[in-house]
């Protein structure tokens, strides 16, 4: 089993239904081919660097998935001839990559958990400041 | 000894006192993410070209990585191939 990270772009003509339904469909894909996936990000409507399509936007989604090489090649294949998919970007992840991805998402999960921690946190240094004042 | 050359024991120091170094191995770098277009763009020139590693001082190695991201991300529309006024 490998690990692959897949970003593609969708016209920004569909609808908020049809794009979960696109994602809905490669998603149904990977399994088929016996994968699974590991991780989904959605972009939502980003602005492109340069027009594709005649289009200045679209719909990034980022997946990552595991499975045997050899499902690679129809899952693009699929997206080749999926007139909804501006372009697309499959990557296969070396362990570096993983640990990366791994961490930046633990990181975005202690932001979006605690919060009361965090204010907690800011409190400590202003006591810390106080007290040198009195000192000085 | 009418015309006297200027000779010196040690090669003069002009603009060599800067010390490069790369900032990818500086930090401990172990991936350079192509889906970063904000931190790939410190490696272009304003009209979106790559620099080179004589002006950055980026080693081979990250060089190379980096270079990789950059066409990545620019193949996925995050970064232009050609633009005017970047950075």
């Amino acid at each position: 089993m490998n690990r692959y990270e897949t970003v593609f772009i969708m016209t920004p003509v569909l609808s908020a239904d049809q794009v979960t339904e696109t994602v809905e469909k490669y998603r149904a894909l990977i399994i088929a081919n016996g994968g699974k996936t590991v991780h989904e990000d959605a972009w939502g409507l980003r602005k492109l660097a340069y027009p594709i399509q005649k289009k200045s936007t679209g719909f990034y989604h980022l997946i990552e998935w595991e499975a045997e090489g050899s499902a690679v090649l129809p899952f693009e294949t699929e997206f080749r001839r999926d007139e909804r998919i501006l372009r697309f970007l499959t990557t296969a992840m070396e362990k570096h990559h993983i640990a990366y991805a791994e961490s930046r998402r633990d990181k975005s999960n202690r932001k979006a958990e605690p919060k009361q921690e965090a204010e907690v946190v800011v409190e400590m240094p202003k006591k810390e400041a106080s007290t040198t004042e009195e000192k000085a | 000894m009418a015309d006297k050359k200027v000779r010196y024991l040690k090669s003069i120091e002009i603009d060599t006192k800067a010390e490069r170094y790369c900032r990818f191995r500086k930090k401990g770098f172990k991936y350079i993410d192509y889906k970063d277009p904000d931190f790939l763009l410190m490696l272009c020139n304003p009209q979106g070209k790559i620099l080179p590693r004589r002006l950055t001082g980026t080693s081979l190695k990250y060089q190379r990585k980096a270079s990789q991201a950059i066409k990545k991300a620019r193949h996925l529309a995050l970064m232009p191939y050609v633009a005017d006024n970047l950075n």
